[in-house]
């Protein structure tokens, strides 16, 4: 079973992010739980929101404490939240950033493994807004291997209807930049 | 066999309520059961579902407006939570009188006050004594499932009463997970049309829910009483009946590895999941545990339950509500009094866990077992506790 965290703040679509994921990994035939921390979240107040995936049925219901890959949408939550809290050893953060790793790696003392996506510029480009959900998809992906990229397809058409596309582009073109 | 689809559980109950072919659907949004009548009404506008939804102003007329529907034969339908189904209280009671088959979803959230949108089952257990059939589920499957075989029991012409069908707010309601749905064609193989036994029509008038005088109270009563206790055989008939023919099988109680265990945790709802990965990880390490829940609450299944507990030790009982001034939870109460005068009764130990959506993790379950083995081997334990709560 592989878990999942996706920070963000609210507006910036981690809950849909982590449904998506879950709909592919299930279309794959996987097993998979997406939910959100609930709460009272308002546009622009740190969130946050979990997915699991698995080969067999998945039989708990707590929060994501301890997990496997961290996913940040927006670089401004690392200063007021600790990304990489219960970070299982081994695991890995993804996060959205224009910096360099040695300068994230100095600002915010993270050890762990890391995969980095200028996610905000890519989402300028392609979608015109700086909403990274879809984008930062593209770098999960290719970071975790845990489903095939292909699978996003119908979840994500299904989601956005016609600007489906867009999304589409943003998400592969951070899988093809995510390192 | 039919492929799992992702889809968030509230949006699978109300595709349950459309493959049951409802003719009405009476109720107001209220979180979290929100997602569930705003669905129906997306399946009702897009022509999906042919039936009458009614937005009403209150829970007060969503129960009322159910009630008139079902007397009138139509199959109805509704959803609610903590302050809703408090509002609906007083016409909730109504509905077992009149014999009216109405099935209700309650996603579960904690009553105020302090005001709480979250999960716990003080809602559900404020209406323990209201007269209907009541189910727990556990995940997504079961809340899809338990919602076709309500309609199935609540019609049988041997019941016809009311189900309430209940699963965890949030927990469940707001988790997108995978689900083997069944669509109408498929259910009409179980449930054939509702075929009312007396309707309301005027133009054959008759009277339902006339004043009880006194000469008359005690024999309604008891005849509401004794068509809920009856009910028992024709729901788990009906679950054997599911079984057969869809592959899914459901008991009043399960019982998960509760061969040789010293303590079995007893669990209601979506927490069960949870407890059984702590029973998978605490008999890894050697801790002789296991999990036993209920999924038949009203009519309580007394004798499952006393043959479930044979031999068991010890019972640690997980409530998700407190019964105020009772010490313990209302869960843990009715165990007690449903083992008394049993022979060789477990020891049995009453915890609170996971009020107005605290998380229940797999490590409060080991720390409960852990709890419940050192109070049995002692013979003795509090009359019960309030797990992780901070005193100060």
């Amino acid at each position: 079973m592989i878990e999942i965290r996706v920070h963000g703040r609210g507006g910036q679509g981690a809950v849909t992010s982590t449904e998506l994921m879950a709909l592919a990994a299930i279309n794959e035939g996987k097993y998979a739980q997406a939910f959100p921390s609930f709460g009272p979240e308002r546009r622009g107040a740190p969130v946050m929101a979990f997915v699991r995936i698995a080969d067999g049925p998945i039989r708990t219901r707590e929060k994501v404490y301890q997990p496997d890959v961290v996913v940040v949408l927006d670089p401004t939550i690392l200063k007021i939240v600790d990304v990489t809290a219960g970070l299982k050893r081994n695991g890995m953060v993804i996060l959205n950033t224009s910096k360099d790793e040695e300068e994230v790696r100095k600002t915010f003392g993270i050890k762990a493994k890391m995969a980095l996506v200028d996610a905000t510029s890519i989402a300028m480009k392609q979608l015109g807004r700086p909403i990274t959900n879809t984008t930062m998809l593209g770098a999960l992906i290719k970071a975790s291997g845990v489903i095939d990229i292909k699978s996003m397809e119908t979840p994500l058409k299904k989601r956005f209807g016609r600007i489906a596309e867009k999304n589409l582009n943003a998400m592969r073109e951070a899988y093809e930049q995510a390192q | 066999m039919p492929k799992r689809v992702g889809i968030e559980v509230s949006l699978a109950a109300s595709e349950a309520a459309c493959a049951a072919d409802v003719d009405v659907i009476a109720a107001d949004p209220v979180t979290p059961q929100t997602h569930i009548v705003e669905h129906l009404s997306e399946l009702v506008a897009d022509g999906e579902l042919d039936a009458e939804f009614m937005p009403v102003e209150s829970e007060h007329s969503a129960m009322s407006a159910c009630i008139g529907a079902a007397a009138a034969g139509a199959r109805t339908f509704t959803a609610t939570s903590a302050p809703g189904l408090a509002l609906m209280h007083e016409i909730v009671f109504i509905a077992p009188s009149l014999r009216t088959p109405i099935v209700m979803v309650v996603a579960n959230r904690a009553l105020s006050g302090p005001i709480s949108i979250w999960n716990d089952h003080s809602d559900i257990m404020a209406e323990r004594d209201c007269g209907w059939i009541q189910t727990f589920a556990e995940n997504g499957q079961e809340v899809f499932d338990l919602i076709i075989h309500a309609f199935r029991v609540a019609e049988d012409p041997e019941v016809l009463l009311p189900v309430i069908v209940n699963m965890d707010g949030f927990t469940l309601s707001h988790v997108i997970e995978p689900i083997e749905m069944l669509s109408a064609s498929e259910v009409s193989e179980y449930l054939k049309p509702y075929n009312p036994q007396m309707v309301l029509d005027p133009r054959e008038p008759i009277t339902m829910g006339p004043v009880g005088v006194p000469e008359m109270y005690t024999e309604a009563r008891y005849q509401a009483e004794s068509v809920l206790n009856g009910s028992k055989k024709v729901i788990v008939k009906a679950w054997k009946e599911f079984a057969k023919l869809y592959g899914r099988s459901y008991k009043p109680i399960e019982t998960y590895r509760t061969e040789g265990a010293e303590v079995v945790l007893m669990t209601m709802g979506s927490v069960t999941e949870t407890a059984m990965t702590a029973v998978d990880r605490m008999r890894e390490k050697g801790i002789e545990v296991g999990l036993m829940r209920f999924r038949l609450w009203r009519p309580f299944p007394v004798q499952e339950f006393r043959r479930a507990v044979k031999g068991i030790k010890a019972l640690a009982v997980v409530d998700r509500a407190i019964s105020f001034g009772a010490q313990g939870g209302p869960v843990c109460s009715k165990v007690k009094s449903a083992l008394y005068g049993a022979p060789d009764q477990p020891q049995v130990f009453g915890f609170i866990s996971g009020l107005g959506g605290r998380d229940i993790t797999v490590e409060m379950f080991e720390e409960i077992v852990k709890k419940a083995i050192r109070y049995a081997t002692k013979g003795k334990g509090p009359m019960y506790e309030l797990i992780g709560v901070r005193e100060r």
